[in-house]
């Protein structure tokens, strides 16, 4: 038999607020950091051996957490203390994570505008600018063609290979398919000096006996290909079951699903697995490094003498102790972050949604052609068209398409 | 094709179907002939998975081989060794593996707090829009190039560090890691004792490393079943108690397999660690002190100036390095597939 304890002597305890907060929270949190502030400013220098910025913001950090547990101690219990000391502790490691990270890209932006309002910056070579001229003579654009065509041809490599190799891996199957995607999270961990340093020694020791920009883009595809594998497969897994399930259904084969439904489908994921992989590609410095050759003058044939990229090129100014040339290297140094961001800001754009869910624009039109096919099928659905036609054109409001669609 | 059903054969069970004289030869097959755009497809995405297979495999293999010269010279001796001559014949990566496990410890040290925070900030605090911004922020970080973590090192946080370098080892030189002295033993205090280290580096390489292992711990996180968080609630719980019991537990597979990622990460970087560094070939106890090296640095200062030779024996450290963060890729991957979290992701 089971034994129900009756609730009636058993005191209830206060309702935990999990989320939220109350105007004395906020008062609290004020005013511990007010006096941790107050407290450090007024200790520090006695007290503590520290010295500089770093010390008075850690002592003042300290007290808050001090103060900041004494003041809810007084309304709450040792749970509630718990609690809250560590919401801020999170959130302080989120603040110093996310402050630090803006501050390497801000700084390097920051520095960078000594260089970048010279508009022969991004026209001219360095071909004619030695190290002691002025920002006003020379520039990276070899660098930017160089970055360019070193990214394409690895892309035209890595974006075929890559997507068809995620497709085995999804709609082919077997134990071979194993076999690639365990094969290809091994190289995702392949170093990437350890990559440059293969083609080094295999294509440029061994064949070409030159640096080149085609060495560089091997070293790049070698880099980019798991990384645009691994993107792509787990877009190809997210698509749902029962579209491919209707297509064979329907009776298509196996390659007309995969090209009339998978692929379509999952298409701005697999354009957010490219991008993503195109940045990650901008940015290695060290496979070019020993591929690619440092050279300061324009050379568009890849097969033929060094070539330079972005990274490269920052990595080379700023090996320099010339003023003048470390203002190029933050220069330099923006671009690239610049090119990074909007390569991001493009797949955000495009791969911010799941498979299959589409945009308020797309939605009008799929309910459109389903709208014309049901006008074509059926003689009620011709009639149902006309009623419909009819009335959106007294109201323009169009709740009923979509009713009548679906 | 994988899903072939074997049909019986018609004999066998001929259904006595007088009623359907036609059907009663032949049985219709359940699986049709692959047509000829399926075995196109087919033998086209075989041999895109082949080739990847390939290229993967070139670079091993080719790496094993080209080593196997240097690796058979030096012996044992290869891991033994500090010293880097392959010109003379003495030649290990010692002090540069040394260097190289210093550098990604110091990484994780910074690392894993501050990416444990910032996971449990966006799963668990965050709500939103925050959040979304919080995760794309993340992401967006994970691609900023190596080479502008270099810059921020060597440009900012090298002159702003040394004097917090300085005051570790004046209060903790007790600690023998943390102890920064010369050759007699006498502590060292001018500041250019301390640059160029190993803890500058770390330093770095710890921040570069945050988003990944962010991201993945913040993945295992997100998936804390929903009943056991509402029970945790409903047992009185504040929201650190359910972390603590819930979210922590079942995101444990997450947070040691995000740490050896970023381990994995860490111990590849090159760029940023070149730039810092001032390399040494001795092994250098001393984190804070000037002087530190790396096994992907060593080839980045090296591979130039080689010999046939002296390409091998880097060759032969590039794959030590290759060998160690494969083992250590593995087995962060399969913790993660192996845990609770990982069980429903994959």
């Amino acid at each position: 038999m089971t034994f129900i304890p009756s609730p009636d002597g058993a005191p209830i305890g206060p309702r935990r607020r999990v989320r939220g907060a109350r105007v004395d929270d906020r008062f609290n949190l004020l005013g511990a950091a007010a006096a941790g502030l107050a407290l450090s400013t007024l200790i520090f220098g006695w007290v503590t051996p520290l010295s500089g910025g770093l010390g008075w913001a850690l002592v003042a950090f300290l007290a808050f957490i001090g103060f900041y547990a004494l003041l809810v101690s007084i309304t709450s219990d040792f749970q509630d203390v718990k609690d809250r000391v560590m919401a801020v502790l999170l959130t302080s490691a989120g603040v110093v994570l996310f402050g630090a990270l803006v501050f390497v890209v801000a700084f390097t932006l920051v520095r960078g505008q000594e260089a970048l309002p010279h508009l022969n910056f991004f026209t001219q070579s360095m071909e004619k600018a030695g190290p002691l001229d002025g920002l006003e003579m020379g520039g990276i654009a070899h660098a930017i063609l160089g970055t360019l065509m070193q990214i394409g041809m690895a892309l035209v490599i890595t974006v075929p290979l890559g997507i068809l190799t995620a497709l085995f891996l999804n709609e082919v199957g077997g134990r071979f398919a194993r076999f690639v995607r365990t094969i290809s999270d091994a190289m995702t961990a392949l170093p990437s000096i350890v990559a440059g340093l293969f083609v080094y020694s295999a294509i440029i020791v061994l064949i070409t006996h030159q640096r080149s920009g085609f060495a560089a883009s091997m070293a790049i595809t070698v880099m980019m290909l798991p990384i645009v594998i691994r993107a792509s497969d787990i877009v190809l897994r997210l698509v749902a079951g029962n579209l491919r399930e209707a297509a064979y259904a329907l009776g298509s084969t196996r390659w007309r699903t995969i090209w009339h439904v998978v692929l379509p489908t999952a298409r701005p994921g697999l354009a957010t697995a490219v991008i993503l992989g195109t940045a990650r590609g901008i940015g290695e410095t060290s496979p070019v490094l020993l591929t690619s050759g440092v050279t300061a003058v324009v050379n568009t044939n890849p097969f033929e003498g060094p070539m330079i990229s972005l990274p490269l090129q920052v990595f080379d100014f700023v090996k320099s102790p010339e003023p003048n040339m470390i203002a190029r290297g933050f220069g330099t140094a923006a671009v690239l972050i610049l090119l990074v961001l909007t390569l991001f800001a493009i797949a955000r754009l495009i791969g911010g949604r799941a498979p299959g869910d589409l945009t308020v624009r797309q939605q009008q039109r799929v309910v459109a052609a389903s709208l014309r096919d049901l006008h074509r099928i059926t003689i009620q659905g011709d009639r149902r068209f006309e009623l419909i036609s009819a009335e959106k054109t007294t109201t323009p409001d169009t709740n009923d398409t979509k009713e009548s669609s679906s | 094709m994988s899903r072939t059903i074997n049909a019986p054969s018609p004999a066998r069970t001929a259904p006595h179907t007088e009623a359907f004289p036609l059907e009663k030869e032949r049985r219709r097959a359940l699986v049709s002939k692959p047509s000829v755009s399926d075995s196109v497809f087919r033998s086209v995405a075989f041999t895109a998975g082949g080739i990847t297979v390939a290229i993967m495999l070139a670079v091993g293999v080719f790496l094993s081989i080209r080593a196997s010269n240097a690796l058979g010279v030096a012996g044992f001796s290869f891991l033994t060794e500090q010293d880097w001559s392959p010109e003379s014949r003495v030649f290990g990566i010692a002090s540069v593996l040394f260097g190289t496990v210093t550098i990604a410890l110091i990484a994780l040290v910074v690392a894993v707090p501050l990416a444990l925070g910032t996971a449990l900030l966006i799963s668990e605090v965050a709500q939103g829009r925050l959040r979304s911004t919080l995760v794309t922020l993340v992401d967006l970080m994970a691609a900023v190039p190596s080479v502008v973590f270099g810059l921020w090192g060597v440009f900012f946080l090298q002159a702003n560090v040394v004097p917090v370098a300085s005051w570790i080892s004046t209060y903790f030189g007790w600690i023998p890691f943390f102890r920064v002295s010369n050759a007699t033993g006498g502590a060292l205090t001018e500041s250019s004792a301390f640059t160029s280290s190993a803890f500058i580096a770390g330093l770095v390489v710890g921040l570069m490393v945050v988003p990944t292992t962010t991201s993945v711990m913040r993945e295992a996180f997100s998936q804390a079943p929903i009943g056991e968080r509402e029970a945790a609630f409903a047992l009185g719980s504040t929201r650190w108690g359910m972390i603590r019991s819930v979210v922590l537990p079942f995101g444990r597979g997450g947070i040691i397999g995000g740490t050896m990622l970023g381990l994995g990460r860490a111990l590849g970087e090159t760029i940023a660690v070149y730039m810092i560094i001032s390399p040494i070939f001795t092994i250098n106890w001393q984190v804070l002190k000037t002087g530190s090296n790396s096994v992907s640095a060593l080839i980045a200062l090296r591979y130039g100036e080689s010999s046939e030779f002296g390409l091998s024996a880097l060759m032969a450290a590039g794959l030590v390095l290759f060998l160690v963060t494969l083992v250590i890729n593995f087995t962060a991957s399969s913790i993660v597939a192996r845990s609770r979290s990982g069980a429903e992701s994959s």
